[in-house]
């Protein structure tokens, strides 16, 4: 009972996943300014940002709207994020968390930080919020086929196992599944997948800032707006974890494969943040095409190729 | 000084308020934002929505329409909030005090925390000004 208390509140749970993600967003924004020839914010900036939204600045309620369901739905988005990244990052510690099909469970419980801003925002009563809401949504619809795609391909790449443990096992044995030219296609789609789950901008058009200023999450203030900022540290270093675990090798902790484990992390969230860098913002009508059409047919390929074995 | 005080003043978010400005305020504020002055070293950036602010620039002469919207946003902001006005009409009105359609300048409206006054300021007047301002609290 400890131990799992332990994995769940400290490590490799809710506790380090949170600072981690902290410090991967500080390396984001880092890279941000850098790639626009600025100097950048502090190592700290991302906890006192937090910090700041905890503990100084005032939470204002809706005067219309849920109040109850607009003040729960960060807290949801950040037991979802922390479940997700207990099922993930345990097996890639070689810990058995003792049940089959994870993968399964692991994609559910990273749709309902989406889910949870959804809610959040219809509930505070704002247009722009709903407008942000409905984009969010659509956008849900559109890549969740997609990413449904490249675990089916992972799946079948490891030989029919849902076992996320075992597919890590699978690749430390042989080749990781990047690989193949079947891996390859299923990494970029991945990559597409992690910057709409992040809402990064290519599309990020629910909290679009300039256009309906930060969309759904434009009522949030104080305690509520730092929780959805946790989730947000959390996701970031979580969905690139399980790109890891997936198509990556995993991770040892064993001498050199730590360091190999961080810096396999630190470009996928760099090849994040320069994709990020160098495109607008697209509409969401040209989103929803661009993973129902071109990003399927690249993840229906490469199951195809992993079929024959390629 | 507490750690609370210290977290906001190493974050504080801006929100723009431009009333009737000339645009020269606007421009030499978001110059701030560049990378020659580049303000996001001290964790200031530029956020969409009041909610989430934690300075009220004001730029920009206010008149008649332009005071219950300023009074609305400000009234929107999560607490607690600074006011800077920034600029001649800001600060005093500049050559607009004695016009129709003026509506006094942002201090007797809100409440103001620092004045930068130029017409328009540079780039290092309102970093400038920003330093005195956390230096205040």
């Amino acid at each position: 009972m400890g131990m799992q208390l332990f994995y769940f509140l400290i490590f490799p749970g809710f506790l380090f996943v949170a600072v981690a993600g902290a410090f991967l967003s500080w390396f984001d924004r880092k890279i941000t300014a850098r790639v626009q020839f600025r100097k950048g914010p502090p190592l700290f900036q991302p906890f006192y940002d937090f910090f700041k939204l905890l503990l100084v600045k005032e939470t204002i309620l809706p005067a219309r709207g849920a109040k109850g369901l607009f003040m729960a739905a960060p807290i949801f988005a950040v037991f979802g994020v922390t479940l997700a990244g207990i099922f993930i990052l345990l097996p890639m510690l070689n810990i058995t968390t003792g049940f089959r099909g994870d993968l399964i469970v692991i994609f559910y419980l990273l749709t309902i930080p989406s889910l949870t801003y959804v809610l959040g925002a219809l509930a505070s009563g704002n247009p722009l919020a709903a407008v942000g809401a409905s984009r969010e949504m659509k956008l849900i619809m559109s890549y969740e086929l997609t990413f449904l795609l490249v675990l089916a391909g992972v799946i079948i790449k490891s030989g029919q196992s849902i076992d996320l443990q075992q597919v890590i096992r699978i690749q430390q044995e042989g080749t990781p599944f990047i690989g193949s030219i079947s891996g390859v296609l299923l990494f970029i789609v991945a990559i597409f997948c992690l910057q709409a789950k992040l809402a990064m901008v290519p599309f990020d058009m629910p909290e679009a800032e300039t256009e309906i200023s930060d969309g759904i999450f434009i009522e949030y203030s104080g305690t509520p707006y730092a929780m959805i900022k946790l989730s947000k540290y959390m996701l970031l270093f979580v969905l690139p974890s399980l790109i890891i675990a997936i198509l990556m090798n995993g991770s040892r902790l064993e001498g050199i494969h730590i360091l190999y484990a961080i810096l396999k992390l630190l470009a996928i969230v760099l090849l994040l943040t320069l994709v990020r860098n160098t495109n607008p913002r697209v509409k969401i009508k040209q989103a929803i095409r661009f993973f129902f059409v071109w990003m399927n047919l690249l993840a229906i390929i490469a199951i195809v190729l992993a079929i024959f074995g390629l | 000084m507490g750690f609370k005080s210290y977290c906001f003043k190493k974050s504080l978010w801006l929100f723009h308020f431009g009333g009737a400005s000339c645009n020269n305020c606007d421009i030499e504020i978001l110059d701030c934002l560049t990378p020659r002055y580049d303000v996001e070293r001290f964790g200031m950036v530029l956020v969409g929505s009041i909610r989430h602010a934690d300075v009220l620039l004001v730029n920009g002469s206010i008149n008649k329409k332009d005071k219950p919207r300023l009074l609305e946003i400000y009234q929107q902001a999560s607490k607690p909030i600074l006011v800077v006005a920034i600029g001649a009409c800001g600060c005093t009105g500049g050559i607009f005090a004695e016009g129709n359609t003026f509506a006094g300048p942002v201090d007797q409206i809100i409440p103001v925390d620092a004045y930068i006054p130029g017409c328009p300021p540079k780039p290092e007047a309102i970093l400038a000004g920003i330093v005195k301002l956390l230096g205040k609290n």
